[in-house]
């Protein structure tokens, strides 16, 4: 397959990636390209590999073989004044949201500005307090810990956290799974807004059709170890893949298809 | 590199024009918030100021935020503070990142001596209601020590016979070896010192009474109480942590009935064992050192020890162990059991339980100690 030479190198660039587990292949030989400035989204079943997939781009799990470039370096020889320096480029929200269990939201927040930046208390509580209204927490979660938070407010204050530093790429896991419709709405909305807004770059596994329809601009399928299908939406329709029919054109992908077309013809 | 974030001002018929340029990103950090300060500055004693967004090469939400908070701050101080026609993208970014003010609740300080006041009840309170929920554990866990043995078929014994490796089995080696040395040190310092009267061969009964009565039981109950209590307390407290204890619950499973009274039962069986091969190494500590530094040959030294100690010596320091091991294992279940939701919160109930049992196991061994002599046994 070919693909329009960008001149810019894209945002990230797999190829053949391998993960394994002991005995087990979880990945064989798998693709993928993500463009800069694009929202990708990122499908397959239950326990194929999705989260490993993450984890191996980000560098949490060592891949077998296979190449891996970030903004067009290859992480696994960068070194590591340039490896952090890239790190503070990507914002990730984990699956099971991963915030500090000793720190409450706004501190959880604060932690990658302590880090990196050199800003006053007064902005830093400032921004934090931004960044919560923007993922649609109430202000007084501020002072929460996250034994004391809902499921659904975990994944909008590590979308908060994982957003802290305005990083250009980030990597979302699921990260509707646990709202409410209406707060799943208006996280894609925030998605697109930052999209447009700051050119950011998403990573997004999900299993929610609705998020793949309204922001993704392209789709990517994982069966089998590998990227099975790859395109805008139009595209992954067409695929004949048996996983990725069955997944689109079940009884719940049909429904949503059909609410799409009469989105578009009204 | 970016170019930093700055603004040029330009005096125009009705109102202060700034022309904001550069990079307005979080990445500035410092830079950044100085900039936001300088525009401010310089915005005040116009009339009306009109912020160019148009020149800036990028911004973020940080940036939006900042040059927002400068317009609110502006307009809040009379001037007629307004944005300049802005590209589509940065408008949507500055309704994003309006400014809104921003209240964090701190609480006011309190009076000194109030606080210290209310300090010292609240410790008093804490320690009356552990004491109490101490006794109520006591109480749960002999119950259902006590429904284990009427009702065997729910017996948990594999569990039982897994904790008992891992405690003693798996424990063995260090706790052999540290009363060992200890065996060598006290016969060492005892022949030393007693050489001065010629009484040598006394070492044998100090070494005898000293380690078969107290030494052997209380280092290996200090050992255990580091080795296997902090390992029950951290195991129960992430289970709690991660709601597996109300998974139990809500499965009908007593979290005392499965998890905590298998490990007392596995540490009642396993002190006394270990205390027992304790004896065992300190007194051949004791024997080595005695044979090759004090020039004590087996034979004598183990005269003198059937001469100096009888059933009673050894018997002493056998009955404190399952006392011992009581203390250590409701300690450590009640700390891990006690365990909030966050990391920190576990760590402290490590330490806690560490500090509380080997506190309790030296206080149990003087409360036996002063019993003891009290029946002259
Ligand atoms: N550290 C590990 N050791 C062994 N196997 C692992 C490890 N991490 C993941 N796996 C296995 O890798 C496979 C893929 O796991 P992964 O978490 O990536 O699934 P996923 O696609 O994210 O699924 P879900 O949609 O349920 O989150 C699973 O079979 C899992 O058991
Ligand atoms: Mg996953």
């Amino acid at each position: 397959m070919t693909r329009p030479s960008h001149i810019e190198a894209p945002a990230i660039r797999v190829r053949g990636l391998c993960v394994g587990f002991g005995e087990k292949i979880i990945l064989d030989n798998l693709d993928l390209d993500l463009r800069r400035g694009e929202v990708m989204g990122f499908v397959g079943g239950s326990g194929t590999g999705k989260s490993v997939l993450t984890r191996a781009i980000l560098g949490l799990v060592r891949p077998r073989d296979g190449l891996i470039e970030v903004f067009g370096e290859d992480l696994s020889t960068l070194p590591r004044e340039q490896y952090r320096a890239m790190e503070r480029r990507w914002g990730v929200l984990f699956q099971h949201g991963a915030l500090f269990s000793g720190l409450n939201v706004l501190q959880n927040i604060q932690v990658p500005m302590r880090e990196y930046l050199n800003l006053s208390q007064s902005l830093m509580d400032e921004l934090a307090m931004l960044k919560i209204r923007m993922v649609g927490l109430p202000p007084d979660a501020a002072e929460k810990y996250p034994s004391q938070l809902s499921g659904g407010m975990i994944k909008r204050a590590a979308l908060a956290r994982a957003l802290a530093l305005d990083p250009e790429i980030v990597f979302l896991d699921e990260p509707t799974s646990g709202l409410d419709p209406i707060g799943a709405a208006e996280f894609d909305q925030l998605i697109s807004t930052l999209q447009k807004t700051l050119g950011l770059t998403v990573f997004m596994v999900t299993h929610d059709l609705d998020s793949l329809y309204s922001v993704c601009d392209r789709v990517a399928a994982l069966a089998d170890r590998k990227v099975v299908a790859e395109g805008t939406m139009e595209d992954i329709l067409r695929s004949p893949h048996p996983w990725v029919r069955s997944y689109f054109h079940g009884e719940r992908g049909r429904r949503r298809e059909a609410a799409q077309r009469a989105g578009e013809h009204s | 590199m970016q170019t930093a974030p700055a603004f040029t001002s330009e005096r125009q018929a009705e109102a202060l024009q700034l022309t904001l340029t550069g990079a307005w990103t979080i990445e500035a950090s410092a830079a950044l918030e100085s900039a936001a300060q300088a525009l401010l500055a310089e915005g005040q004693g116009a009339r009306a100021v009109i912020f160019d967004l148009n020149s800036i090469e990028r911004i973020d939400t940080a940036g939006a935020w900042l040059i927002d908070r400068s317009r609110d701050a502006l307009n809040r101080s009379g001037i007629d503070a307004r944005y300049g026609a802005a590209r589509p993208e940065f408008a949507l970014l500055l309704e994003e990142a309006q400014f809104r003010p921003v209240t964090t609740s701190k609480q006011k300080p309190q009076n000194l001596f109030v606080s210290i006041l209310a300090d010292v009840g609240e410790t008093m309170v804490g320690a009356g209601r552990s004491m109490w929920s101490g006794v109520a554990f006591l109480g749960e866990v002999i119950a259902s020590i006590i429904r284990a043995f009427t009702h065997p078929a729910r017996f948990r014994g594999t569990s039982v016979v897994a904790h008992v490796e891992t405690f003693a089995f798996r424990g063995l080696p260090i706790i052999a070896l540290i009363n060992f040395l200890v065996g060598c040190i006290v016969a060492q310092q005892s022949i030393f010192q007693l050489q001065k009267f010629g009484a040598a061969t006394f070492a044998v009964d100090l070494i005898g009474i000293l380690t078969l009565r107290e030494l052997a039981v209380l280092l290996t109950s200090i050992m255990v109480a580091g080795r296997s209590g902090s390992a029950i307390t951290a195991e129960l407290g992430s289970m709690k942590m991660r709601e597996e204890i109300d998974a139990l619950r809500v499965m009908g499973l007593d979290p005392i009935d499965v998890l905590v009274v298998p490990r007392i039962i596995a540490l009642l069986i396993s002190l006394p064992l270990l205390t027992f091969m304790a004896d065992m190494s300190a007194i051949f500590g004791g024997l080595l050192v005695a044979w090759t530094y004090g020039g004590i040959s087996p034979d004598v030294f183990f005269s003198r020890l059937q001469d100096a100690i009888g059933m009673n010596t050894f018997l002493v320091g056998m009955i404190k162990a399952p006392f011992m091991a009581l203390v250590i294992g409701m300690i450590a279940a009640m700390e891990g059991l006690a365990t909030q939701g966050s990391a920190e919160s576990l760590g402290r109930q490590v330490t806690s339980s560490v500090v509380k049992s080997i506190f309790m196991v030296i206080v149990v061994d003087g409360v036996f100690a002063m019993f003891f002599a009290a029946i002259r046994y």
